[in-house]
C-alpha cells in the first residue's frame, strides 16, 4: 500500500519548510521526500494549506484496559489519540491488574495491534502490584517490548527501592519515569494547597510533595548516574530544581501537560470535578513557569496524562471524584493556541515537544521526524482554524474536560500512523 | 616465611602465594600416600565460628586432627556469645587457656583483624562479612593451578552476588597479584561501586564472560546478606544471569568449573553444570584440607 502527500508544508523540529514537498510513502515508511514526486497506482492525499507535521507522541496516557474498561478501551482510546493526532503512546500501568508483568504487557501490545490504529508503548510498572515492595521482572518486561517504566499514580515512595531500580534499570536499558508526588504529603488532598482551597475549603495538597519527589530523584539519578523522566511537571520550583540538575549535566528529562499551562487552581471554584486532577491545578506563577521551562528546554515534552474517566465516576462532588481530564482531543489545539499563538514556542518548538524530543527520550529512532527512511507516521493540520471544544464531538469515552467550551486554534485534519490513514476530518 | 596471623590475601606478595601454594602441595602428596607428618602435636585449636559453616570449619578440624593439633569447637549458638559477651571478651577467655591458634568466622567484617591486634594468639580468618576469606582464595589460586599449571595470564569470570562475597573479594586480590585477569559478571544491583579500582572488570553479560573466560567462579545469592529489595525475582535472576548447559556450549573446551559452596542448584547453576565433567568443586573441598594444614603449619611455626 502507498500513498502520496501533494503539496505538503514539512514541519520538523529544526524549523518549517518554505516551500511545499510532496511525501511518498510506500509500505510503512517514507520513502521519498521532494517535488512533483507521481508513484502510480497509490492513493494521494493533498495537504494544500495545510501543514504536516511527525505524528504526536504521547509519554504519558491511559488506556484503562485491562480492568476499567468501562473508562476506556485501548480501541477507544487510539480513537480518540489518532483524532487528536497522536501515532505513538506510551500508557500508564495503573490499570487492574496493573501491568507488571510480560504477559499483560504483550496482551497490551497485541490488543493495540489489533486495533491497527496507533503504536502503543505499554510502559510497565516498577514495583510489582505498583506497590513500592519488590521491582519488576525488569528483563521480562523489556522482552516482552516495554521501553519504560512507571508506578504512576503515586510515586515509589521508598527510596531505597527507587535507588536500587535506577541502578537495575540502567543494566536493562529501560528508562524509568516518575509521577512527582509524595503520598504521604498529599494525603487526601483534592486540589493545591493555598489560598484558593482554603477559601473553598478544600482538602489542600501541598506542592513540596511534588518537589521532594523532583528534588529526591534527580539526586538519586546523579547518584546513580541513571536517566530519570518526571511526569506531568506541574511546579515553577520544580522546574527550577530541573533546570539545575540539567545545568549540571543529571541526565533528567521531563514534560508537562497542557492543563498545567492553561488552567490555574482558580478553575476549581466552580466545583467542575473535570478540573480535578493529579498533579492539581496551581498558581498563575506555575502556570508561566511551566511555559516559560517548556521555552528554555528545562521541560523536554508535552505529555496529555490523558486520563478518562465516566461521567458518573465524577458525578460523586468534587471531593470523591476520581483524579484526571481527557486529554487527547484538545492536546494539539490547546498547544497552538495557548504556546504558538502566544509566541511561547514556535510551531517547530512545539514539533520538538510533541514529536522530537519524545522519541529521543524513549529512544524510538525512526520516529518524531518527517525524513526519507522514517515511519510514516504523520499529521496534517489546520493551524489557522478555529474550532470550539464540544462534549458531544470527544470519541473518548472520558468525556472528563474542563475545556469544553473553549475556543481553540489548530485542528488535526488528518492522521497517518505506519502509512495508513487512520482519522480523518 | 614466617606468619603470626593469617587475615588477609592482601598481606601476601606474589612470592609468598607462590611459596604458599608450593608448600600445599608438597603437604597434598605427602597426604595422599600416608605420610603426613605429625607436625603440630603440642599446639591447640579453638575455632570460633559465629556464622554457620559447612566445609571450612570440618576442614580445618580435619588439617588439625591430621596435624596432630588438639582442636576446639565455639559456636556462636552454643557459646556465652548468644548471652551478649563480645568477640573480643569470649576469643580473651579462650586465649586464657592456653590456645595457640583461633580460627575465626563472623559476619562483621574486620573481626579477626580486631583479634589479632589485641591477643597474642594466632588468628586465623575463615571469613569476615563481606571481607574476606583468604583460605578459600588460596585453596581456589591452588586448584586452578593444579588444573591448568598456572595462574598467571588466565582470564576468570566470577559470576553472581559479587557484593556480598568475601570470597569474590579475596579472589580479585590473590588472582590479580598473581597475573590473573578477573571480570565480576552479576547484575548492577549486586556488584561493588569502584571493583574496577579494586582490580577487576565487569560485565552485565553472563555469556561474554562464560565465553571467554578460562575459569569460572560461581557465587550463590547470599539471601541472608539481602534485606533489600536487590532483585526482582530470584526466577529472573536465574533467566539472565544463571549458568546452565545451552549457555555454557559457549565455554572454552577446557574450562574449570568452580564454586566455593554452597551450591543453589538452579539458580547460579544448573546441576549439568555442577556435575560437568570440567566441575572442580568437589576438588575445591578436597584441597580446602591441604591448604588449611599448610596454613596451620606456618602459624604453628611462629607460636614455637
Amino acid at each position: 500500500m502507498s500513498l502520496l502527500i501533494k503539496n505538503a508544508v514539512i514541519v520538523n523540529a529544526d524549523g518549517e519548510k518554505k516551500a511545499s514537498q510532496d511525501i511518498l510513502i510506500k509500505g510503512s515508511t517514507i520513502e521519498k521526500i521532494g517535488k512533483d514526486l507521481s508513484a502510480d497506482g497509490v492513493k494521494v492525499v493533498d495537504a494544500s494549506g495545510k501543514k504536516v507535521l511527525p505524528g504526536f507522541i504521547d509519554l504519558h496516557c491511559h488506556l484503562r484496559e485491562p480492568g476499567q474498561e468501562h473508562k476506556e478501551t485501548i480501541e477507544t482510546g487510539c480513537r480518540a489519540a489518532v483524532k487528536g493526532g497522536f501515532t505513538s503512546l506510551f500508557c500508564m500501568p495503573n490499570t487492574r491488574p496493573p501491568i507488571d508483568n510480560g504477559m499483560i504487557v504483550e496482551g497490551v501490545i497485541k490488543e493495540a495491534r489489533r486495533v491497527g490504529l496507533a503504536n502503543v508503548y505499554p510502559v510497565g510498572a516498577i514495583s510489582k502490584g505498583q506497590n513500592s515492595q519488590e521491582m519488576v521482572d525488569m528483563y521480562e518486561m523489556k522482552a516482552a517490548g516495554c521501553l519504560a517504566l512507571s508506578d504512576d499514580g503515586k510515586a515509589v515512595n521508598n527510596s531505597q527501592l527507587m535507588l536500587l531500580a535506577l541502578r537495575y534499570a540502567d543494566m536493562v536499558g529501560l528508562l524509568l519515569m516518575e509521577h512527582c508526588q509524595d503520598p504521604l504529603i498529599s494525603g487526601k488532598g483534592v486540589m493545591n494547597e493555598g489560598l484558593t482551597a482554603s477559601v473553598l475549603g478544600m482538602r489542600g495538597d501541598p506542592g513540596v510533595s511534588e518537589t521532594v519527589i523532583v528534588g529526591r530523584d534527580i539526586e538519586l539519578a546523579n547518584y546513580v548516574q541513571a536517566r530519570i523522566h518526571l511526569s506531568h511537571i506541574s511546579l515553577k520550583r520544580s522546574c527550577e530544581l530541573i533546570r539545575f540538575a540539567k545545568s549540571q549535566g543529571v541526565r533528567v528529562t521531563a514534560e508537562a501537560c497542557p492543563h498545567h499551562f492553561t488552567l490555574t487552581d482558580e478553575a476549581v471554584k466552580g466545583f467542575d470535578p473535570n478540573t480535578k486532577v493529579n498533579p492539581p491545578l496551581r498558581t498563575a506563577d506555575d502556570v508561566e513557569a511551566i511555559k516559560a521551562a517548556l521555552a528554555d528546554g528545562t521541560l523536554d515534552c508535552v505529555s496529555t496524562d490523558h486520563a478518562p474517566h465516566t461521567l458518573e465516576d465524577k458525578e460523586e462532588g468534587f471531593d470523591h471524584a476520581p483524579f484526571g481530564i481527557s486529554g487527547f482531543e484538545t492536546a494539539f489545539g490547546l498547544c497552538v493556541t495557548h504556546l504558538v499563538r502566544t509566541k511561547v514556542l514556535t510551531l517547530a518548538g512545539l514539533v520538538d515537544k510533541m514529536c522530537q524530543s519524545p522519541a529521543r527520550i524513549a529512544g524510538l529512532k525512526n520516529k518524531g521526524r518527517i525524513e526519507e527512511g522514517a515511519d510514516a507516521d504523520l499529521v496534517i493540520v489546520d493551524t489557522e482554524a478555529e474550532w470550539e471544544v464540544r462534549k458531544e464531538d470527544f470519541v473518548s469515552k472520558g468525556k472528563n474536560s474542563p475545556f469544553f467550551g473553549w475556543k481553540l486554534h489548530g485542528l488535526v485534519e488528518k492522521t497517518i500512523c505506519g502509512g495508513k490513514v487512520v482519522f480523518e476530518r | 616465611m614466617e606468619l603470626k596471623h593469617f587475615i588477609d590475601t592482601q598481606d601476601f606478595s606474589k612470592k609468598e602465594l607462590l611459596d604458599l601454594i608450593e608448600l600445599i602441595r608438597m603437604i597434598k602428596s605427602a597426604d595422599k600416600q600416608g605420610a603426613t607428618p605429625r607436625l603440630l602435636p603440642d599446639a591447640s585449636l579453638a575455632m570460633l565460628f559465629e556464622e554457620p559453616s559447612t566445609r571450612t570449619r570440618i576442614s580445618f578440624e580435619l588439617a588439625a586432627k591430621r596435624l596432630s593439633a588438639d582442636t576446639l569447637n565455639i559456636s556462636a549458638s552454643a557459646s556465652s556469645l548468644s548471652k551478649g559477651e563480645s568477640v573480643l571478651d569470649t576469643a580473651r577467655n579462650i586465649e586464657a587457656m592456653n590456645v595457640d591458634m583461633i580460627v575465626v568466622r563472623h559476619k562483621s567484617a574486620g573481626v579477626p583483624k580486631i583479634l589479632a591486634d589485641h591477643l597474642s594468639s594466632s588468628i586465623i580468618n575463615a571469613g569476615d562479612g563481606c571481607r574476606a576469606h583468604p583460605t578459600q582464595a588460596l585453596l581456589d589460586m591452588f586448584t586452578i593451578r593444579e588444573k591448568l599449571g598456572r595462574i598467571e595470564g588466565l582470564k576468570v569470570g566470577i559470576i553472581g552476588d559479587i557484593l556480598h562475597s568475601r570470597v569474590a573479594r579475596s579472589n580479585i586480590v590473590g588472582l590479580t597479584k598473581m597475573g590473573a585477569q578477573v571480570t565480576v559478571c552479576g547484575p548492577s544491583t549486586l556488584i561493588p561501586i569502584g571493583i574496577e579500582q579494586m582490580g577487576a572488570r565487569k560485565t552485565y553479560c553472563v555469556d561474554d564472560v562464560v565465553a571467554e573466560s578460562d575459569v569460572l567462579i560461581f557465587l550463590r545469592l547470599q539471601r541472608e546478606r539481602q534485606e533489600e529489595q536487590f532483585l526482582p525475582s530470584i526466577r529472573e535472576y536465574a533467566q539472565v544471569f544463571g549458568v546452565g548447559p545451552e549457555r555454557l556450549k559457549k565455554a572454552k573446551k577446557n574450562v574449570v568449573i568452580m564454586h566455593p559452596g554452597p551450591t543453589n542448584r538452579g539458580v547460579e547453576l544448573t546441576a549439568e553444570v555442577a556435575d560437568d565433567p570440567r566441575s572442580v568443586i568437589l576438588d575445591q573441598v578436597t584441597n580446602g584440607v591441604a591448604v588449611r594444614m599448610a596454613v596451620l603449619y606456618l602459624l604453628a611455626g611462629a607460636q614455637r
